[in-house]
């Protein structure tokens, strides 16, 4: 980023053009008592040369690169082919305002559509958004949309989606007089039928579940979809792992009504929390009510295949207070980047990416129950994550593993009670045979 | 130009009394102001709407705009045709575009309405 200088004489010239005479006057309308009457408490000023010294410096505290790690719980590591970096980086990309004259903006338009249309195939659904800002909204947005499309106020969100996903749900809702219930697990990981059962009425407009739910567990979306639908609700059904959509069959295509989650396992890394991707996509008689910008192909006046943002009058720039959503946007070079990656990998990159994930995640999986006292917790198939019981608290091995290099999993202890012995453990692509059996041999000796 | 049999009010709403029942829809001051209309959101049969309060929604490409309720009253049917032609709006604004029927709740609101020359006498009104 570009360092912006500020002179005395171009402070006077802007006063001057405010017709103020000084910055005291300009902020004549803060109160006295509240103005801070000396100068902030900073460092003598350095060159650029020594800023730079001094951030390289802190920055070395980030390295992460001296640890082994298998964490995941909503943001993974995959590899990102340099094409993704090359392409994303032109500057027709990076330095386009956004799309609102299709004239001018036939390709950030094009990738947009391209964006949706693959969001639409991955998750069997008709219509798919221009992106959400994270997981966590897509969740919140998909309760908010199934509350506006049903009229009731029973929201129910299963208690094995990503608790930070959950917490995002209940600051949403948390003003808006709804009831959000939570939906117990059972011992294979997935939303407890009898919970459900006990839950699931006729005033309920939604059921939320997540598939591979947070312990990485896959749900049975089929039967769940019937249950809602049964009861007159719908079903949304988060994804917070997509690279899980190259093997599982799609939601849409089991009767989830919408789909929403995180797309940051394609192209984008981790960068410590973001930005991330989120996506929606859902039955085309609810498009209505999604919420966030949608790209339509059309022709234009000689019959040319085109594209522009449609179904405008959802949105808040004209529907203002009465918008689907006031809170949210499109995150469109990640979304960019997403289209970039998935069109690289085409449908058999992604399956044999998503093969890899599944049988590296099996094979660490094996080798470490086969360890004395390590267990996997719940019963339920999982694709690249899986939960770990260990004899002691997991704080503790987690600890002395860290001390070997090794970030071995995520505590669960500190979301669900019963669980402070359990972390959940992710497998990609990137964990290569012999980084997998390091984390074997390392846990072998800290057990031992 | 505006028929004499129908009630009219500021919101630009047109009412035709039958008996107890009274149909609803827009005017074609208001259908030409819209311009092409894509979409009509239509509420629930057995919906019970007070006086002025929203009972659809009317899109055109670049605008949304509510239709208030005339009077009080239960909607008995809505004009199904519109979700797949919702452009009879514009064709037939005061006959085939129709919007609801309702059972009207209390016939005297029927004198806060206008009737077509108070109407077009607004009308003149907002075009200057």
């Amino acid at each position: 980023m570009s360092y912006i200088p500020i002179s005395d004489r171009d402070k006077m010239e802007m006063l001057a053009k405010i017709g103020v005479n000084s910055v005291e006057e300009l902020f004549s309308s803060i109160p006295e008592n509240v103005r801070l009457k000396k100068d902030l408490n900073l460092p003598a000023p350095r060159s650029e040369m020594e800023v730079l010294d001094y951030f390289t410096e802190k920055g070395k505290k980030n390295d992460f690169s001296r640890y082994l790690h298998f964490l995941g719980g909503g943001a993974y590591e995959h590899f990102i082919p340099a094409v993704v970096d090359y392409l994303s980086s032109r500057s027709e990309f990076v330095t386009p305002y956004t799309p609102y004259q299709p004239e001018v903006s036939q390709g950030t338009l094009q990738v947009i559509f391209e964006f949706q249309t693959l969001i639409c195939q991955l998750t069997g659904l008709d219509m798919a958004n221009a992106s959400l800002y994270d997981g966590a909204t897509g969740a919140a947005e998909a309760i908010l949309m199934g509350y506006r499309l049903k009229n009731k106020k029973r929201l129910l969100v299963a208690s094995n989606v990503n608790p930070q996903y959950r917490e995002v749900i209940y600051t949403y809702t948390k003003n808006l007089g709804l009831e959000v219930v939570e939906i117990p697990y059972d011992q294979s990981g997935r939303i407890d039928r009898a919970g459900l059962t006990a839950s699931l009425n006729d005033d309920t407009s939604v059921l939320l579940c997540q598939s591979p739910n947070y312990f990485g567990v896959i749900e049975d979306v089929k039967s769940l979809a019937e249950l809602a639908h049964n009861q007159g609700a719908l079903l949304a059904v988060v994804i917070s792992e997509p690279v899980s959509l190259g093997l599982l069959e799609a939601p849409g295509k089991l009767g989830a009504d919408i789909v929403t989650g995180e797309a940051q396992s394609f192209g984008l890394p981790l960068s410590f929390g973001g930005p991330f991707l989120g996506f929606m996509a859902c039955k085309k008689e609810f498009v209505r009510q999604m919420p966030g910008r949608i790209a339509g192909q059309t022709v234009d006046v000689e019959g040319r295949r085109g594209f522009v943002l449609t179904l405008s009058t959802r949105e808040q720039h004209i529907r203002r207070e009465k918008a689907t959503s006031n809170i949210c946007t499109n995150q469109a070079h990640c979304a960019l980047r997403a289209t970039i990656y998935l069109e690289t990998l085409g449908h058999e990159g992604l399956k044999k990416l998503a093969w890899l994930n599944l049988q590296k995640a099996a094979y660490a999986a094996e080798q470490l129950t086969s360890l004395p006292g390590v267990s996997r917790k719940f019963s339920g198939p999982v694709f690249n994550e899986f939960v770990l019981e260990f004899p002691d608290r997991w704080e503790k091995i987690d600890k002395k593993l860290q001390e070997k290099g090794i970030l071995g999993g995520l505590a669960l202890g500190h979301h669900y009670s019963g669980l402070e012995n359990c972390a959940l453990i992710t497998v990609t692509e990137v964990h290569h045979k012999e980084k997998i059996d390091a984390y074997v041999q390392a846990l072998k000796e800290v057990l031992s | 130009m505006y028929p004499e049999n129908l009630y009219y009010t500021k919101d630009h709403e047109w009412l035709k009394v039958e008996g107890d029942e009274a149909i609803i829809g827009i005017t074609d001051f208001a259908q030409k102001q819209l311009g092409d209309i894509i979409y009509v959101d239509l509420p629930q049969v057995g919906k019970v709407l007070e006086a002025h309060q929203a009972l659809a929604s009317v899109e055109s490409v670049k605008s949304v705009s509510d239709v208030f309720s005339p009077v009080s009253g239960e909607v008995i049917a809505v004009n199904e045709a519109l979700s797949q032609t919702p452009d009879v709006i514009n064709k037939d604004p005061h006959g085939e575009g129709w919007i609801v029927r309702i059972r009207i709740k209390n016939k005297e609101e029927l004198n806060n309405l206008l009737k077509a020359a108070d109407y077009e006498k607004y009308l003149e009104g907002l075009e200057h």
